[in-house]
């Protein structure tokens, strides 16, 4: 937050959230106008607005915010972002709490587990080689996720595979260790971050 | 003009089409494109879903790549998902230190350090209506789009939210339209053009990812259009490859192509297809550009497997004599 702290008192769930949000979420501004919830290309399978999400932030509800599917169901397109009248930044709000909600477990409890394993595997690629890799990725998160709907996306992969747009292993860059150390020590100091 | 290039992951074999035909304008528009050494994945949307730090970091060496080639040259990437990645993080990396500090700690395990010149990224549609100009593009038009009804499709991530300055409006942007225009083209009417394909949500929910796909295309069917233009490798990708499931899933019978705005910017210039690679999408663009007088070669077919001899003894039906 922008703002000094001039009360001395322990770190609300607003705060935390606050904190973890890259850049000046401003999430304190938010006026409860309800335009993000109303721009939302996915808000109607979510179980709560952001609006909504934002006021039980604010009321420390943590175990109901981390158990809703609304980060998971986000689809960053930013609409909310540049209507908000307030210049909230919610699309970043989300990603921290989608953050927050597999720190405290929660996400295992919404449709967000999917998105997380999903997230893992993608990350699992690039972590390792540098690069993503879309057939390792689409078969391991398929197979281990829903093995028969693997039948329904494959002649769609036959297709990629024939018009030369799928790669068969995942190509690596060539400074993969100096990337490896970089990213190890990153995590280190995310770790040490955490309130 | 020349510009740090990133293509990020997708241009390598996915969308291997927006590269080539990205590579076949350059030439001619007088666009030079010095690609970074050994970049890295931008980490889409789904690093920063797991850990910040660490999602911060890896746009971070990028941009340190580029920045390492002077900051005079500004960073252009192709896929708005990648455009996005870079220019929040420059933008977010200037603005919040400690942020920038700790990210500058991580960096330094693999020797590198992000400095605090500041570097414009910019997407490629950015930099060929702006720089290269819809007046030099028209006087290199030989062969005009003239007849063809298409859909201007923009998506999301590059005009919101937007993170280096506005170059288009959020909600209705117009430099596709009028690229588009400049090329001979009817376009459409499309009150959709920048409302989401859905990007990762084909893997994670599919009826949330259908019926985003499903609205982009109806309302582009609606206002019969011949074919949809992108400049965005996972759009290409949603509404091009899942075009059948959608069918599929909601009964509907859309056969709209999805090709990349440089594709249609190199027929113009007079361009083979092949040269451009058309031919990669999954839903066939023949029909549309046979509108246009554009020949597009059959897709190769998949080579027959000779029986070999060595081949392990398999057991099988008889064959009937």
């Amino acid at each position: 937050m922008a703002h000094a702290q001039t009360q001395a008192r322990a770190p609300t769930f607003f705060d935390q959230v606050v904190a973890a949000t890259p850049g000046d979420a401003r999430l304190q501004f938010c006026i409860q106008c309800g335009t993000c919830g109303g721009s939302c290309p996915s808000g109607a399978d979510m179980d709560h607005t952001p609006r909504a999400l934002f006021a039980m932030i604010n009321a420390g509800m943590v175990e109901q915010v981390l158990r809703s599917n609304t980060p998971w169901y986000c689809v960053s397109c930013y609409y909310c972002m540049v209507r908000c009248p307030q210049e909230v930044h919610i699309t970043d709000l989300m990603y921290t709490l989608k953050r927050l909600s597999i720190k405290e477990g929660y996400y295992k409890e919404s449709t967000g587990k999917e998105a997380k394993d999903f997230s893992q595997t993608f990350i699992y690629f690039v972590e390792n080689y540098g690069r993503s890799f879309e057939l390792g990725l689409a078969t391991a998160h398929h197979l281990s996720h829903h093995p028969i709907d693997t039948v329904k996306i494959a002649p769609m992969a036959m297709g990629m595979m024939r018009r030369g747009r799928l790669d068969l292993k995942p190509k690596m860059i060539k400074q993969i260790d100096s990337l490896k150390a970089i990213l190890a020590k990153a995590k280190e100091l995310e770790a040490e971050d955490e309130i | 003009m020349k510009y740090s290039y990133y293509p990020g992951c997708s241009l390598e074999k996915n969308a291997a089409a927006y590269n080539i035909s990205t590579m076949a304008v350059a030439k001619p528009l007088g666009i030079e494109f010095d690609e970074l050494d050994d970049w890295n994945c931008c980490g889409a949307t789904e690093y920063i879903a797991l850990n910040k730090m660490a999602a911060y970091t890896l746009v971070a060496r990028n941009l340190v790549l580029a920045k390492q080639k002077g900051v005079d040259q500004h960073l252009v990437a192709p896929c708005s998902a990648c455009f996005l990645n870079l220019s929040k993080a420059e933008s977010y990396l200037a603005e919040d230190q400690a942020l920038a500090q700790k990210v500058n700690v991580a960096l330094g395990a693999g020797g590198l350090y992000y400095d605090e010149r500041r570097l414009r990224v910019r997407h490629l549609l950015d930099i060929i209506v702006n720089d290269v100009g819809y007046d030099a593009i028209a006087a290199k038009v030989v062969k005009p789009l003239k007849g063809l009804r298409i859909a201007p499709y923009y998506g999301c991530l590059i005009v919101r939210p937007a993170f280096q300055g506005v170059f288009d409006d959020h909600e209705q942007p117009q430099t596709l339209d009028k690229l588009m225009k400049t090329l001979g083209a009817k376009v459409i009417d499309f009150p959709l053009k920048a409302n989401c394909c859905g990007g990762h949500m084909t893997q994670i929910s599919e009826p949330v990812a259908m019926d985003l796909i499903n609205r982009i295309l109806k309302n582009a069917m609606d206002y019969e259009a011949d074919l949809i233009v992108t400049l965005c490798p996972m759009c290409q990708l949603n509404l091009d490859a899942y075009q059948e499931n959608v069918n599929r899933f909601y009964k509907t019978n859309y056969h709209l192509p999805v090709l990349y705005f440089t594709q249609m910017i190199g027929l113009a210039l007079g361009m083979s297809a092949q040269e451009l690679g058309i031919g990669k999408e999954l839903v066939d663009a023949r029909p549309a550009l046979a509108k246009i007088g554009v020949e597009v070669p059959e897709p190769e077919a998949p080579k027959k497997k000779r029986p070999s001899k060595e081949e392990l003894p398999m057991p099988g039906m008889r064959k009937e004599e």
